[in-house]
């Protein structure tokens, strides 16, 4: 029986999630299974017992069954939607993080994963996470897509260059398990991997405080942003030659062209590579372009930095920027 | 066999037919006989389907071992690659629709060749031209990026052949589109008196439906490879993210041709297996008015469920949910299909002629590859199978265990009529039950490795998924055995197997009034149709039952 040990029949769950997705599985297998049988039945026995005896032997046609048609088209019209709504129903829960979830950060690029812990702590292609805590994965590519998969946990999202892709998860099993890329990705792509180490949430700090610990993904944007001189234009006492960066958070810009633009990642990403490309009203286009200067991990930090300010920074009398692009929108 | 065996005529066995009405490599190149075209297909797309399956040999020897072993990782992705390429575009899309339905359409409908057949071909012509750039492709040393093209790899990171054999698929396309058209003019225009539309064969419903799609199709195709091709040469910025464009553009742009393509392979093989069931159970096709429609249902349907490859790329839920629903829909009329085919069994008389062994087989095979495809339309499972090999033998149950099981049971019925002579008969049953038992030892283990999470395009894997991969391995081996014993008897047969007499399966269908080889222009004199389609049963028969 030695092969059959080597001979995994179905994957190990270790996640909240991996149960929802186990369920909807079996339930689709079941159909499946089902019906393929009971069509294989039914061709054996038909092919058997009508098989034909005599070269005179002919068919005895039938007139076509509306009823039946319609039978066996609306059966399976009730099946197939079932597992509609119930996939979807198990796709939300994928795509909505819970408001608790602590964010990690990932950088994919040929052919290596960067980690980022919000402590500080770094990994390529290993990642270690505690059980039991709900965590939710940002991540970007600096090259290709490459498709961030743990099959142990049933989740897989896509990583895209020059954009911002969400997963989350929480994991309910100690242990090592695969991470994968599971989009092709180049040379080294079966290679583009590691393993997710599950930990007892004391064992977790244990392993955080022996690592190396590094800087906080906020010390970090806040460095930068003194190193890259956002602040001469982007603080209060610089006479407004840039918008204040305060309560970014959930609000929405107004666009010099009239349009408004919610701020989320990917704008603030946007506005620090490519500043013309949408100028807030009441501003001149001075800001220079960040790109090539810096990289997805460092932007990662200076997004997550600014777009916390409004919790530090507003003092008395300064505006922020939502209320001074409200401002300018009055005047104009 | 003895030569003297091969030579005896049997009553009526016409000294004059296509197959001998000219000779000389000028008469087959420039030939306008729709039946000479389709050998034309058979000929380069059999070649074809022995490079894509030389690929597959060595995927499948490397995916033997865990590690890299055999190839370095860029040789195996160009492998995968090359393989998908000569595979998809190359042999399954032109394979039934420009081979048996080159040859059949006319034959089928009574007319005496197809719409413009200079235009068929031309056709032909365009079809190897795109063929030579992609062989180009290959002596470049290939090209790494996946069938699927995905940008920004195919267009920013990939340094290989991906132009040359962009080109070969944007030429070959035009190939598609003529024969699509071809076709469509060719049923509406050429129909023999009597011949309504309910009274086509099943085939050609589906041949009709399937050519609706290949000019809709295309031309976006052609659209996306050539602004591939502009954004790789000209550094136009349209999916690079770097230089202000989207690749998951490309994604929905690539899918909205290749989804459909789906349908260009199978629908063909769902007509070919309407014809079988009715000729071997001698009884009219239960339902034939929804089978009909069921095929055009699937190709309108075909056209707006591109997005569920689209899952997990970032696409908004609310896209992903329609697609998903979309999907599932195309459900209805293959089930139509496949439970109509089952009824037709009931109450037939079944012969066992190698033709019905793989149409037996395609029913429950094609019933698994849809079945797993409607658990890959729902959103919560494709998360985690999406890109793993559960995709891999889902569509490998389409594909192989549906279109080629309906090539080859197609080619085996139809092929008294296109050779004359009969082919062994031993021997063809014993190939197709090899090939059912090799197809589904290859395919069936890559949907539980695929559960179990191994990504597809993977050049070295973890060893707990080696055993599945060794039995695949095998199964593979077993699936190369299968189809070379075909080619070598059909090949023989051509030259030197028994003469056959028109008909040698009792089938209805105009293409058996005539003679078997048909002559140049297909009909003495061109039919007039006063029967239903599949009128089988002899009317006191049918009295009495
Ligand atoms: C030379 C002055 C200058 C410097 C240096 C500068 N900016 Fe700006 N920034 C501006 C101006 C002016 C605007 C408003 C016009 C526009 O939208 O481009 C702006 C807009 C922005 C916005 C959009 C604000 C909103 O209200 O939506 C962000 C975010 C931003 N800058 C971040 C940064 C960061 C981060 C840095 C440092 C890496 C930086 N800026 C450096 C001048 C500057
Ligand atoms: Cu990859
Ligand atoms: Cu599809």
């Amino acid at each position: 029986m030695e092969i059959l040990r080597n001979l995994p029949l179905f994957p190990e769950s270790a996640s909240t999630f991996a149960r929802d997705v186990d369920a909807l599985y079996f339930f689709g297998l079941f159909i499946a299974a089902f019906f393929s049988l009971l069509i294989a039945v039914l061709v054996v026995v038909f092919a058997v017992k009508f098989k034909r005896r005599s070269e005179n032997d002919y068919g005895i046609p039938e007139k076509t069954s509306l009823p039946l048609e319609i039978t066996w088209s609306v059966i399976p019209l009730i099946i197939v939607l079932g597992l509609f709504f119930w996939g979807v129903k198990v796709f939300v829960i994928l795509y909505r993080p819970p408001a608790d979830a602590v964010e990690y950060f990932a950088v994919g690029k040929q052919w290596m994963w960067k980690f980022q812990h919000p402590e500080g702590n770094r990994e390529i292609n290993d990642l270690h996470v505690p059980v039991g805590v709900p965590i939710k994965l940002t991540m970007t590519s600096e090259d290709v897509i490459h498709s961030f998969f743990v099959p142990a946990f049933r989740v897989k999202a896509d990583v895209l260059p020059a954009r911002y892709t969400t997963v989350w998860f929480e994991a309910t099993k100690p242990g090592k398990y695969h991470l994968f890329c599971a989009e092709f990705c180049g040379a080294e792509h079966s290679r583009m991997g590691g393993s997710v180490y599950v930990m007892e949430p004391h064992d977790y700090e244990a392993w955080l405080a022996g690592e190396e610990p590094g800087k906080s993904l906020l010390a970090s944007g806040e460095e930068l942003f003194t190193d890259l001189a956002c602040h001469t234009c982007h603080t209060g006492d610089t006479g407004g030659r840039g918008p204040l960066l305060t309560n970014l958070t959930g609000s929405e810009a107004l666009l010099a062209d009239g349009r408004t633009q919610e701020r989320d990642d990917l704008y603030l990403r946007e506005s620090i590579l490519d500043p013309a490309a949408k100028i807030v009203a009441g501003y001149q286009p001075l800001m220079p372009s960040f790109q090539g200067q810096i990289n997805e991990e460092q932007l990662l930090a200076l997004i997550r930095y600014v777009k916390q300010l409004n919790q530090t920074a507003p003092g008395e009398g300064v505006q922020t920027a939502a209320q001074s692009s409200a401002a300018a929108a009055d005047e104009g | 066999m003895s030569n003297a065996k091969s030579k005896e005529r049997p009553e009526g066995y016409p000294d004059r037919h296509y197959l001998n009405a000219a000779h000389g490599l000028k008469s087959w190149f420039l030939t306008t006989d729709h039946k000479r075209i389709g050998l034309l297909y058979l000929l380069a797309i059999t070649l074809f389907f022995f490079l894509g399956g030389a690929f597959a040999v060595l995927i499948r020897l490397e995916l033997a071992t865990p590690g890299g072993d055999l190839v370095q990782p860029e040789t195996y992705n160009r492998l995968f690659t090359m393989h998908g390429i000569v595979m998809i575009f190359f042999f399954l899309i032109p394979s039934i629709p420009a081979v048996l339905g080159n040859f059949l359409l006319p034959l089928m409908i009574g007319a005496k060749d197809v719409a413009f057949p200079r235009l068929n071909l031309a056709s032909w012509y365009v079809y190897m031209a795109g063929g030579i750039f992609t062989l180009w492709a290959l002596f470049e040393g290939g090209l790494n990026t996946g069938w699927t093209f995905y940008t920004p790899l195919s267009t920013v990171y990939s340094n290989t052949a991906v132009t040359t054999a962009g080109i070969g698929i944007f030429i070959t396309g035009f190939s598609s589109i003529l024969t699509g058209m071809n076709f469509i003019v060719t049923i509406h225009r050429m129909r023999a008196p009597g011949l309504t539309w309910f009274r086509l064969p099943l085939f050609v419903w589906s041949q009709y439906a399937t050519s609706l799609i290949q000019i809709l199709g295309t031309p976006v195709l052609a659209i996306t490879v050539l602004l591939l091709a502009l954004e790789r040469t000209l550094k136009l910025g349209i999916f690079d993210p770097a230089l202000g464009g989207d690749p998951v553009l490309f994604q929905h742009l690539f899918w909205f041709y290749s989804h459909p393509a789906v349908y260009i392979m199978i629908l063909p093989a769902m007509g070919v297996i309407s014809e079988l069931i009715a000729t071997f159970s001698r009884k009219r096709v239960f339902g034939y008015r929804f089978v009909a429609f069921a095929s055009v249902a699937i190709a309108i349907l075909g056209f707006l469920v591109w997005g569920h490859h689209l899952f997990v790329s970032g696409q908004s839920v609310y896209a992903g949910a329609v697609f998903s629903v979309l999907s599932m829909l195309v459900a209805i009329p293959s089930a139509v299909k496949v439970f109509n085919w089952t009824a037709t069994l009931y109450k037939g008389a079944v012969s066992w002629e190698t033709p019905m062994l793989y149409a037996l087989g395609f029913i429950g095979l094609f019933t698994i590859g849809g079945l797993t495809g409607v658990m890959l339309a729902t959103m919560g499972i494709d998360i985690h199978v999406h890109d793993t090999y559960f995709i891999v033998a889902h569509f490998h149950y389409i594909m192989v265990g549906g279109a080629i099981m309906g090539y080859l049971g197609g080619l085996h019925y139809w092929w008294p009529k296109i050779a004359g002579r009969l082919y062994p008969v031993f021997l063809s049953k014993f190939a197709a039950i090899i090939i059912f038992v090799g197809f589904n030892l290859t395919f069936f283990p890559q949907f539980i490795l695929g559960y179990l999470g191994m990504p597809r395009r993977y050049h070295s894997y973890p060893d707990e998924f080696q055993v599945l991969n060794v039995m695949s391995s095998a199964g593979a081996t077993i699936l190369g055995i299968g189809y070379l014993i075909p080619m070598l008897y059909f090949a023989w047969s051509m030259f030197y197997g028994k003469r056959c007499t028109q008909n040698p399966w009792g089938a209805k269908g105009l293409e058996w009034e005539t003679a078997s080889p048909p002559p140049t222009l297909n009909f003495d004199e061109i039919p007039t149709v006063t029967e239903e389609p599949y009128d089988y049963t002899p009317k006191e028969v049918q009295h009495a039952g």
